[in-house]
């Protein structure tokens, strides 16, 4: 799957989107390749404040326990609320309909992230 | 580190796509197309294992079946030739140091299929308690074992080698022959559905495994890897050792008394064993099904008590769990104090600090849809009673 070139991303292989004011949050389709099918979504409450680099949730697939790194600092102000009862979301729509949280900026973090094309390159000078 | 064993299959899973993962000092694979999509195929239709990592001990002569009387708790001598049986091994101790299925060949020629972890611990086991007229080989390396497992596993069988196996009982196998390979099938497997594990020559594996593949795909055949072989285990509730049972924790503690014949013979361990059933159990193997949301995971620890908000008194550890991909509810196995053992008991399993409530529930997570045919009613009363 193509990353978008819509969004910014981190090493960590998350993404983030501006969307009007806030930003949205996900994780990136190969994160999702390594993790395999994802049996449960941990996030955290509406009003958390996050700080860049943090864990702000966990990530579970059937063999493993991941935890989600904040891509900028914040303040939670939606959760996916699909993912509670769909977390397989993620695996089918990771740029999409498998979203996680939505953040209102504290701060211009989310230009310092990788573009699609440094992402991109990232993935290849790991393989 | 030692090198990684591969089975016949591996150029078959490169090939297939398979991740590729080291288990017991073999690179297996994990998964095909996914866990979930592997283990749902099991379930609903019919999946294709290589366990070709599963050790092959074979014990031959007039002292066979003393030998492994001595060796197992469940009773060898009173199972019938073509019968096979689940048993554990145990220690002085009572602990149990491998579980495995032996396969009454003959009395004088038994099939020990044990954990690939456990393969030369096992045979040097073995051979320092054989009995003068009892060989004792390990021909791991010659075989190989491909499990065939879920409702359309004998429709599949018979499109590729004909009916002569749908009468075979469960815990019973046959000498079979399937696309020019001559296999030794027992209706045995792993995944608590019906189901063949086939035994044939390690050059004859990828033959049969490509075979299978064709005869299955009108019975949409999945290929599966180990990570599929873990959840649906667990679901049937069938214990995986170095897990779920170990040196340190005994057939009485972790449900299996049904195979342990403590008044029918003498074993290895069953003076302990006897002990402690004297004395009673002080804790016990339950099944826990979540009614928090979370997944607990072997090594959690589990607490006295039924809040989300504080935990309790710890007295005990998950050894398995995941989320059920049939039943979409985390399970788990842990051993509690027998106080807290009984059915309906609420305990809080630890998950990253958090309190998770989870209930003990009776008996496997799931049944099979499509249940083998039973074992004769003389073999049934063998293989369970103790």
């Amino acid at each position: 799957m193509p990353n978008p070139s819509d969004r910014r991303y981190t090493k960590d292989h998350e993404w983030a989107r501006r969307d009007d004011g806030r930003v949205t949050v996900g994780i990136t389709a190969f994160a999702v390749e390594q993790l395999g099918d994802i049996t449960l979504v941990e996030l955290p409450a509406v009003g958390t404040q996050l700080r860049a680099g943090q864990p702000f949730g966990t990530i579970e697939s059937v063999k493993s326990v991941s935890e989600l790194y904040a891509p900028l600092s914040g303040r939670v102000a939606a959760i996916n609320p699909r993912l509670e009862t769909e977390p397989e979301l993620v695996n089918s729509a990771p740029f999409d309909t498998g979203w996680m949280i939505a953040v209102e900026p504290s701060g211009d973090e989310l230009e310092q992230l990788l573009d699609a094309a440094a992402y991109t390159a990232l993935l290849q000078d790991a393989h | 580190m030692d090198e990684l064993k591969t089975t016949p299959l591996i150029a078959a899973h490169r090939e297939a796509g398979a991740r590729l993962v080291p288990f017991a000092g073999h690179l297996m694979p994990l998964q095909y197309r996914g866990i979930v999509a592997e283990h749902l195929a099991v379930r609903q239709s019919v999946g294709l294992f290589d366990v070709s990592h599963m050790g092959e001990l074979v014990l031959r002569g007039g002292g066979a079946l003393a030998t492994i009387e001595r060796l197992v708790t469940n009773s060898i001598a009173s199972a019938a030739d073509g019968q096979a049986v689940y048993t554990p091994i145990c220690n002085p101790a009572g602990g149990i140091i491998d579980d495995c299925v032996v396969y009454r060949q003959r009395a004088d020629h038994l099939l020990v299929v044990v954990n690939a972890a456990n393969v030369q611990q096992d045979a040097a086991w073995f051979r320092a308690h054989a009995a003068a007229d009892c060989s004792v080989d390990d021909e791991s390396e010659q075989w190989a074992l491909l499990a065939l497992q879920g409702p359309r596993a004998l429709a599949t069988w018979c499109a590729l080698a004909g009916p002569a196996l749908a009468t075979l009982p469960r815990f019973r196998l046959a000498a079979a022959e399937a696309a020019g390979v001559s296999c030794l099938a027992a209706r045995t497997g792993y995944t608590g559905e019906d189901g063949f594990e086939l035994f044939c020559a390690a050059d004859d594996a990828p033959r049969l495994w490509a075979a299978l593949l064709e005869a299955g795909a009108a019975h949409d055949l999945q290929p599966c890897g180990l990570g599929a072989r873990d959840t649906l285990r667990l679901e049937a509730r069938l214990l995986l050792h170095g897990q779920d049972i170990d040196a340190t924790t005994t057939p009485l503690e972790a449900g299996l008394g049904w195979t342990v014949k403590l008044r029918q013979k003498d074993f290895i361990g069953r003076a302990a064993l006897l002990d402690q059933q004297r004395r009673g159990l002080a804790r016990r193997l339950v099944g826990l099904e979540l009614r928090s949301r979370g997944i607990a995971r072997a090594g959690h620890p589990v607490h006295d008590g039924e809040s989300e908000t504080s935990l309790g008194p710890r007295i005990g550890q998950v050894t398995s769990g995941t989320m059920s991909p049939s039943l979409k509810t985390a399970i788990a196995l842990a051993y509690v104090p027998l106080a807290r053992a009984g059915v309906g008991q609420r305990l809080q399993v630890e998950v990253r600090g958090k309190a998770l409530v989870a209930e003990v529930i009776k008996g496997a997570f799931l049944r099979a849809a499509t249940p083998p045919p039973p074992s004769a009613p003389a073999a049934r009363a063998r293989e369970r009673s103790s």
